[in-house]
């Protein structure tokens, strides 16, 4: 049989449906990790950005750290973490990949909160004020709205690298898609590290433009050429 | 070898893994340097390409973005199906993907400069009977220089990140110090490779920043240019 039909037979095989270690399932914990990462990230990295953003003060120390940050190699953080006896067995590896890959979401979701609050035009915050908006409204009403497509471009970055990284955290004992390709690596097993491979790049493609369309929709016209141009950012973190 | 209540760094192992920790930094630094080096070369022609041919742009960048999505274990497994998973073939391996994940980032920054030129200055170069081939070398590739150095900076870190990865796969440079700490549950040389991968990564950003200065003494990287290739 050729390579590409034993990949074919692993794909119709069906006990790799089925089970705790079966497709289905090892998507929904690649996708239940992403999902548990990109939110703490969200509240953390975009609260952060929204209360530099509107005070204006400390925002250029955070940004910096933040992109500092982002050398730090994800398998480092992760296998640190891991072998860290107060976390290491913790719900089956997933605390330690929670924790390494959260901090690995918060700065692109940081840095682009930030700039994004930083991009309103300051005649629009004047005017705002001018029309008697308080503090917080001028933040809810103008500075929030104006500020999203910003925040979801950080978002989708910081998502497109855990769902690449949360496939380094089967390495480190998490069970999830990445969990096939390391296997078939460690064995060898061609047809098992490419069945792998193909599935985790459908999920990381499905995250991708699952959140390009939000992005798209929330952004105006206007700021649709800037907003692409902060999708690039922060990039450095990938894994 | 676990080691139970050992400190949480431990300097003797740095001096007596010296050797080791060098050759994981060499191997580091070239896997690094072929992939930037041929991904710059790679992309400044297909960035000429698709700034010059409208229509090439939505499958250059299609390609691009596409490689550039896929997470890079699942590229090293992919790609090893055919190259290989071990060394020596692995290299190949390593370098096909990491080289990659560079095209996004510098064929976009190469259009972005191209296309940043003041239309002035290109019609400036035509009156002065520059075309062709002599006025995109002699007037244009230099005039987008800040924004293709910006692109090396992050193309250069990306990679260096990236790197350790391919320990997974028998390579990894300083990737080697973090599986062989993880595998023996020994802090020591994961932070010694997590602090070499970042020192060196800073190292060559400041090394890109340098010759940029050198080479594009007239402009010191705006900060137009550096959001670009963010």
């Amino acid at each position: 049989m050729s390579f590409l039909d034993r990949l074919f037979h692993w794909f119709t095989t069906s006990a790799n449906w089925t089970g705790s270690s079966g497709i289905p399932a090892q998507f929904w914990h690649s996708l239940a990790l992403s999902l548990a990462t990109v939110g703490v990230a969200l509240v953390l990295g975009g609260g952060l950005g929204v209360v530099l953003g509107h005070s204006g003060r400390g925002g250029l120390v955070a940004v910096n750290a933040a992109n500092a940050f982002r050398a730090v190699p994800s398998l480092a953080l992760l296998t640190l973490l891991a072998i860290q006896p107060a976390i290491s067995l913790k719900w089956n590896g997933f605390l330690a990949a929670w924790i390494a890959l959260t901090a690995l979401a918060i700065p692109p979701i940081l840095t682009n909160t930030y700039v994004g609050m930083r991009e309103v035009d300051a005649d629009v915050r004047d005017a705002a004020r001018a029309m008697g908006l308080t503090g917080g409204q001028v933040l809810g009403r103008v500075e929030a709205p104006l500020a999203l497509p910003f925040v979801m471009a950080g978002v989708r970055t910081a998502a497109i690298e855990v769902v690449a990284t949360s496939t380094l955290a089967a390495y480190v004992g998490y069970s999830d898609l990445g969990t096939y390709v390391i296997s078939g690596l460690d064995t060898q097993n061609t047809v098992l590290a490419a069945a792998g491979a193909l599935l985790v790049g459908v999920m990381a493609a499905l995250v991708a433009l699952g959140l390009g369309i939000p992005l798209r929709l929330l952004t105006p016209a206007a700021l649709r050429r800037d907003a692409r141009v902060t999708t690039l950012q922060g990039r450095a973190g990938l894994a | 070898m676990l080691l139970a209540g050992a400190p949480f760094f431990q300097w003797s192992y740095v001096t007596s893994q010296w050797s080791q920790i060098q050759a994981d930094l060499v191997q580091h630094v070239e896997l690094s340097l072929i992939a930037v080096g041929i991904g710059t070369v790679l992309s400044i022609p297909l960035g000429v390409l698709a700034w010059r041919r409208r229509w090439l742009r939505a499958p250059v960048f299609g390609l691009a973005s596409g490689l550039y999505i896929i997470p890079s274990l699942a590229l090293f497994a992919l790609l090893g199906g055919v190259t290989g998973y071990v060394p020596p073939r692995s290299w190949v391996t390593a370098e096909v993907a990491l080289v990659g994940y560079t095209l996004l980032i510098l064929i976009w920054n190469t259009v972005a400069g191209l296309h940043a030129i003041p239309q002035d200055a290109r019609e400036a170069a035509t009156a002065l009977g520059y075309s062709g081939r002599a006025r995109l070398m002699r007037v244009e590739l230099p005039l987008a220089l800040p924004y293709i150095f910006a692109g090396l900076r992050v193309a250069t870190s990306t990679v260096i990140g990236l790197v350790t990865v391919t320990a997974l796969i028998g390579l990894g440079g300083l990737g080697q110090l973090i599986t062989y700490g993880f595998n023996i549950s020994y802090n020591t040389p994961i932070i010694v490779g997590l602090v070499l991968s970042i020192a060196l990564a800073a190292v060559a950003d400041l090394l890109l920043v340098g010759a940029q200065r050198l080479v594009v003494p007239w402009s010191r990287a705006s900060r137009r240019a550096r959001a670009a290739a963010r």
